[in-house]
């Protein structure tokens, strides 16, 4: 784990496996952790309200003081502890729509560089959508409206032309 | 004695006592949702938690012992906040269909979401989406309304020994449905509706039948009839804002008759029919002339699917005389039809019934007359307390009857009269108790014996009893609740127990704690004993102030065997009377012996 990780996107990440684990006997695991999950969900999307950082401390606080076994106390932890020290990345999420790690791929575009791009066609050949126009050896451009943000341009460059943003 | 504090206040309560009833001895009312005294306990809901102090996390009450030195605070800001967001997270997940829900205004869910202040939506969002399950003749289930309190599953397994009901699947979709989702009429569901009656919500319902009828009275073609079960009377009136146990017999009669029923029967005649039909079976099989002994009583079809499903090696025991309900129809569509000179498939017969397992019965085909049902249809409880709002009769005004040139508070004749000992076969014992009323003075030949037999009313939920009957000790054995019933049944079919006659009921205290009953009033609990003890001493009070106490001394019924039947155990009254049982095993269970 490193910078390159969102914290938002780890929580999500336990927060989905506790919500699957979670055996249904008891409300506030049963309940809480499907509502965390819809939360993160939405701040990872981009479509984060500001009250949905206090919703979920709120929930995590319930979930953690109220379940009856070790996993629903545990559930929420990953939550707490990155809203703890990762506050930031979950307010740029919801207030900038912007993912500081570029991880959250609702969050992120590509963009091809004119000067860099050679016109390889590496990316267009790629691109499982397909939304890269160009010729050969002239520089290629993202269809922004169709482009799924899969980041297989991104990994394929050679040139370093496909941006992240 | 264990010494704690509880909100401040020392306090002192016998050890092993929970949080919850230490605080109710206190005066403090902890909202609870899955707890119910006579179930196990589940701590589920988590509604009821408290903050005992060095836990690190909150206390369900329900299921916490108290300990010495416990320091408990059932009541701050945050644990108020806790149990309102736990019951919006409940809302969260259950439909917004309050208004079109047939438990608007007594809905648990409704009455804790209001009472702890859910007053916006915090959380909302994904709901489940489980199809109903509407196989069921009697009991439907609707799993989107489900909170998973368990509930329900716990009375299936305990206080009916069926165990057909447990939580399916797991996390945010969990259902609670018979073993492997199956349909509810390819269960071993015996259709007793007590998971109707726990529910909080309306996750398990009845079949509604009230449609049927309303088209049936605005039929002009039809002659409509009524026939009420003996504890109805003792119950209809909580519908009504009565307290339980107020017997309600004229004001119910006048206001059927107000919803245009053509005649208003009481199927205590039918129950009187079914004693001397019973203690006639049940002195014959004495003197060896019938089947075999335990004679088991066969009018609760609750209990009936009960024995078809576990005890099919006791069928042969079980009372061939139909329930009282289908007696009823029987005579209504042959011996009423042909008094008032109308064909019996223009008769529609509606009976209401204190239980759920009554809609069930009226289908099987051996209740069955020329193709047509015995019964046309059957009505909870409730569902008639819901006809008699629904037609804007106003139960309290209702006028003295003569004002509308209609007899007053009394049943149509023939077949109006009923003996106490009919009313009494609303609770347990009844029909234990009518049946030696009668028995005791046919074997005897003298008249004046013994009236009440106290001992057979298995308050408790199970009795076993010697009663003394002409120099023999019979044994008997009387049980409400199908769990009580296993106890006994057990020892029958080991051989470890020999019984003369033995008395089931499916509802815990009888029909009187049937699952079509009234839903109890805000504050009280199903299966409450004081509940059932009140709505008991109803019928016990009206047993108490009739003319003729014993079935046999009934004049209509002698005027019915003179007229049409000749004599009890008659071919006549065999035909019209009497049923017949299958084994009905659950799919891939075969009978001892069989192949």
């Amino acid at each position: 784990m490193d910078e390159d990780d969102c914290m938002v996107d780890i929580a999500k990440f336990f927060l989905t496996f506790s919500q699957d684990e979670s055996c249904g006997k008891c409300t506030p695991c049963r309940e809480g952790t499907q509502r965390m999950l819809e939360i993160i969900e939405r701040i990872t999307t981009g479509q984060g309200v500001a009250e949905d950082i206090p919703r979920l401390e709120r929930l995590a606080k319930l979930i953690r003081k109220s379940s009856l076994c070790g996993l629903g106390r545990a559930a929420p932890n990953p939550v707490l502890s990155t809203l703890t020290y990762f506050r930031a990345e979950y307010e740029a999420h919801i207030h900038q729509k912007r993912c500081p790690s570029l991880k959250c791929t609702a969050l992120v575009h590509y963009e091809i560089d004119p000067v860099k791009c050679v016109g390889c066609t590496a990316c267009a050949r790629h691109c499982p959508v397909p939304c890269i126009a160009g010729k050969p050896k002239a520089p290629h451009v993202i269809d922004q409206a169709h482009c799924i943000r899969c980041g297989r341009c991104f990994s394929v460059c050679r040139f370093d032309a496909v941006h992240r943003a | 004695m264990v010494s704690l504090t509880v909100d401040g206040q020392v306090v002192s309560v016998p050890a092993g006592w929970t949080i919850l009833q230490t605080a109710e001895e206190f005066g403090i009312r902890i909202p609870r949702l899955c707890y119910h005294p006579d179930l196990s306990l589940a701590g589920s809901c988590r509604v009821c938690i408290v903050d005992v102090k060095d836990m690190g996390h909150y206390m369900p009450a329900c299921a916490t012992k108290v300990w010495p030195g416990m320091i408990v605070q059932t009541n701050s800001p945050e644990i108020r906040q806790a149990r309102r967001d736990i019951v919006e997270l409940l809302l969260d997940n259950h439909p917004k269909e309050c208004q079109t829900c047939e438990r608007d205004g007594n809905c648990e869910l409704q009455n804790l979401a209001y009472t702890l202040g859910v007053r916006e939506r915090l959380f909302e969002g994904k709901r489940k989406n489980l199809p109903a399950d509407e196989t069921g003749l009697s009991v439907i289930r609707e799993p989107n309304k489900c909170i998973l309190c368990g509930r329900c599953v716990r009375v299936c397994a305990e206080v009916q020994g069926v165990c057909n009901l447990s939580q399916q699947g797991r996390g945010f979709t969990t259902a609670v449905a018979p073993a492997h989702g199956a349909a509810m009429d390819k269960s071993v569901c015996i259709q007793c509706g007590q998971c109707i009656n726990v529910c909080p919500t309306a996750a398990f319902i009845e079949r509604d039948g009230t449609d049927d009828v309303w088209a049936a009275l605005a039929d002009p073609n039809k002659h409509v009839v009524i026939q009420t079960a003996p504890s109805i009377r003792a119950a209809i009136g909580e519908g009504f804002g009565c307290p339980p146990g107020t017997p309600a017999t004229a004001k119910m009669i006048a206001s059927l008759r107000r919803l245009g029923f053509e005649g208003v029967f009481d199927t205590n005649f039918a129950a009187d029919l079914t004693i001397v039909e019973e203690s006639h079976e049940f002195i014959e099989r004495l003197t060896g002339k019938g089947g075999p002994l335990p004679l088991l009583t066969s009018c609760s079809p609750g209990w009936i699917s009960f024995l078809e499903k576990f005890y099919p090696s006791l069928i042969p025991n079980a009372s061939s005389c139909r329930s009282p309900m289908s007696m009823m129809s029987a005579l209504l569509k042959t011996y009423y039809a042909r008094k008032i000179g109308r064909d019996a498939k223009d008769i529609y017969v509606v009976a209401v019934m204190p239980c759920v397992a009554k809609k069930f019965e009226a289908r099987r085909p051996e209740h069955y007359l020329d193709g047509r049902p015995l019964t046309d249809a059957v009505l909870t409880t409730r569902e008639a307390i819901w006809m008699i709002r629904s037609y804007g009769i106003d139960y309290w005004g209702l006028p003295d009857l003569e004002f509308w040139n209609l007899p007053s508070d009394v049943f149509d004749s023939p077949m109006g009269t009923s003996t106490g000992a009919a009313d009494i076969f609303g609770t347990t014992g009844g029909v234990m108790e009518a049946t030696l009323r009668t028995a005791v003075e046919k074997v005897t030949g003298k008249t004046g014996q013994q009236i009440e037999f106290t001992e057979v009313r298995a308050v408790e939920g199970l009795r076993e009893v010697t009663v003394h009957m002409n120099g023999t000790d019979l044994r008997i054995a009387v049980a409400n609740g199908l769990a009580n019933a296993r106890t006994v049944l057990d020892k029958v079919v080991a051989g470890t127990e020999t019984y003369h006659a033995i008395e089931v009921m499916a509802c815990p205290g009888g029909c009187i704690g049937g699952g079509g009953q009234p839903y109890p009033p805000r504050g009280t609990k199903v299966l409450d004993p004081g509940l059932l003890a009140r709505r008991a001493s109803a019928l016990y009070a009206i047993d108490k102030d009739k003319e003729f106490r014993r079935s046999h001394e009934n004049p209509d019924i002698k005027a019915l065997y003179a007229d049409m039947l000749g004599a009890p155990g008659s071919h006549a009254a065999h035909e019209l009377l009497h049923t017949t049982y299958a084994p009905r095993l659950p799919r891939g269970i075969l009978l001892r012996g069989d192949q």
